[in-house]
């Protein structure tokens, strides 16, 4: 069925039991952001060490594929130079904008080529990227 | 059932159609925009395969046969409410009406208008349209916003009404019926508290007009907007209706043709309502095919649609009242409560319900549906909302029933 390419096992375990949800205290820099189409909202803790992430932690309400994007997310990124960083989001970003024709880099994105059948669910991109966006903001902010 | 209204739902074209892997469609989404009769589609497109011109304008007959088709739009219109044709004013939508008066009571020289200190009343369960003008209108005068609660069923909160609703309040705007909770609001009594204080009423008839019949004399308001297209009429058509006195005592909004007295190089006067307060060619196709559904929903009578929503509301709670983990956000009995339905399942959100039943052809409404304090108050993400119109009927409920069952295996909450 169409609707299990949207939602993928690995998607709704992460949703039932996310990883780095709640805010941890020890934190550079906090951000918010919110889908304001749907409601789902998110705030996003970021540490830094030595230019890597060296932590993310964050809380939220929202669907399944706004809260398992930002627990994959999570996963993916800490521990990870800014650069390399960088280089799995923008591979994000291009499996979301791909409308169902790729795949994915697994080597690069692990759980994250779970959000492949996203793609072809217009409405449901903005979900995925809730988090992902938020750590942009994130890093950005933290750099100047 | 008594009344079966079904037999309408042919006359609505888009019921032909298959959605996703060869569905029906199972339309539930009738509050944010109603289907279109084949009458209303036809109403509009003949007016531009016939008479199309600029109205008010032309010396020719194809404005003149317009102008009349406008103003025949306009009376029907003022007919359905109970008022007077000159108090009827084409806008695009409920939302620029709201905005029209909001904005207009905010300009000093209009002879009834907002200054500081003055306060405005709303409801904490009001659509953003009748919310956020009044806090913009409140922010640029220096007047003070404050609202009436809701309780947790979902009803307006009337026990503080002598307070909220206190001698500084010029304005008091409140929805018909809630879009979120389905609620009826009791008008008379909320009216009798501004006309106790000398306040204005404005009522967001949105979910209202469409669905039972009402009488802005009865209902003893100043102020009252509704969509053409929540009521099986074209989008791009809006109405605002004011008491005639009280329009003639506002200043218009927007400036452009059609709307002057007189003009100079440097001044103008400006027409009576409602022309004021028409700036510019207005939507003609879309006002010609409103008054088409008005025409069609008196044919099928708005008691009768009424009552048979009503029936369909009944069904619809008492499904779910027979499902676990399913929390109706809402009154649950029938009294004063219209055909608009939210509801929660326990472990799934909304957006997620919205999906799984789209697959099977269901079309509903999820998230905080224009009313994000609402939804903040009740600490909850959003809804997954029912909404119904005539075309409705029991086979969609129980389509709905089932659907959520599936949502629920697919999500593996609880049975
Ligand atoms: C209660 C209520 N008020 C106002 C509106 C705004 O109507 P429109 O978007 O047609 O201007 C809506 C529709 O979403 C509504 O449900």
């Amino acid at each position: 069925m169409e609707l299990d390419s949207l939602y993928q096992e690995v998607i709704l375990d992460h949703y039932r039991s996310p990883h780095h949800k709640g805010l941890s205290d020890d934190k550079d820099i906090q951000v918010h952001h919110n889908n304001p189409s749907c409601g789902d909202e998110i705030t996003l803790n970021l540490k830094v060490q030595e230019g890597k992430v060296s932590d993310i932690s964050w809380d939220g309400v929202g669907c399944s594929i706004s809260m398992a994007s930002a627990s994959v997310m999570s996963d993916l990124l800490i521990g990870k130079t800014f650069r390399e960083a960088n280089v799995i989001f923008e591979a994000f970003m291009e499996l979301m904008q791909s409308k169902g024709r790729s795949d994915g880099d697994e080597s690069l994105l692990e759980d994250g080529v779970a959000f492949a059948g996203v793609s072809k669910f217009p409405a449901r991109i903005k979900c995925a990227l809730l988090s992902w966006m938020a750590f942009k903001d994130a890093a950005i902010q933290v750099m100047e | 059932m008594n009344l079966d209204l079904s037999e309408y739902k042919k006359d609505f074209p888009i019921f032909q159609r298959k959605v996703r892997g060869g569905n029906s469609l199972v339309y539930l989404d009738s509050a944010a925009t109603s289907q279109k009769p084949t009458a209303v589609i036809e109403a509009e497109s003949n007016f531009y395969r016939t008479i199309n011109a600029a109205v008010h304008r032309g010396a020719h007959l194809l404005a003149e046969e317009a102008s009349d088709a406008f103003e025949m739009s306009r009376s029907n219109v003022a007919s359905f409410i109970g008022a007077d044709s000159s108090e009827v004013v084409f806008t695009k939508s409920a939302t620029e009406s709201l905005n029209i008066i909001a904005y207009s009571l905010g300009n000093p020289d209009s002879r009834i208008n907002i200054k500081s200190g003055d306060q405005i009343v709303v409801t904490e369960m009001e659509h953003h349209a009748n919310l956020i003008p009044w806090q913009q209108l409140a922010k640029r005068t220096g007047a003070s916003l404050s609202w009436l609660s809701f309780t947790e069923d979902g009803r307006i909160d009337l026990s503080n009404i002598k307070d909220v609703i206190n001698s500084k309040t010029k304005i008091v705007a409140v929805t018909h019926q809630s879009n979120v909770f389905g609620t009826i609001l009791p008008i008379d009594e909320i009216s009798k508290a501004a006309r106790a204080v000398g306040a204005l009423v404005v009522l967001d008839a949105c979910q209202s007009a469409p669905h039972f019949p009402i009488n802005v004399k009865e209902l003893d308001v100043d102020f009252l907007a509704f969509s053409g297209h929540k009521t099986l009429g074209p989008t791009g058509i809006g109405v605002l209706w004011g008491k005639h006195q009280l329009l003639e005592k506002l200043e218009p909004v927007v400036f452009g043709g059609s709307m002057v007295d007189s003009v100079t190089m440097t001044g103008a006067t400006w027409a009576s309502a409602p022309r004021k307060f028409e700036a510019g060619v207005p939507n003609m196709a879309q006002a010609v095919g409103l008054s088409a559904a008005i025409d069609y929903l008196r044919s099928i009578g708005l008691n009768n649609i009424a009552e048979y929503e009503h029936e369909l509301t009944k069904y619809l709670l008492e499904g779910l009242a027979s499902m676990s983990g399913i929390k109706v956000i809402g009154p649950l009995d029938l009294k004063d409560r219209g055909g608009v339905i939210s509801f929660t399942v326990d472990g799934v959100h909304p957006h997620d319900v919205g999906q799984v039943l789209d697959q099977y052809g269901i079309a509903v409404r999820t998230g905080h549906h224009c009313a994000w304090p609402l939804m903040r108050k009740l600490k909850i993400a959003g809804t997954t909302r029912a909404s119904f119109h005539l075309y409705n009927n029991r086979e969609d409920i129980k389509q709905l029933i089932d659907g959520i069952e599936k949502v629920k295996s697919y999500f593996k909450v609880a049975k």
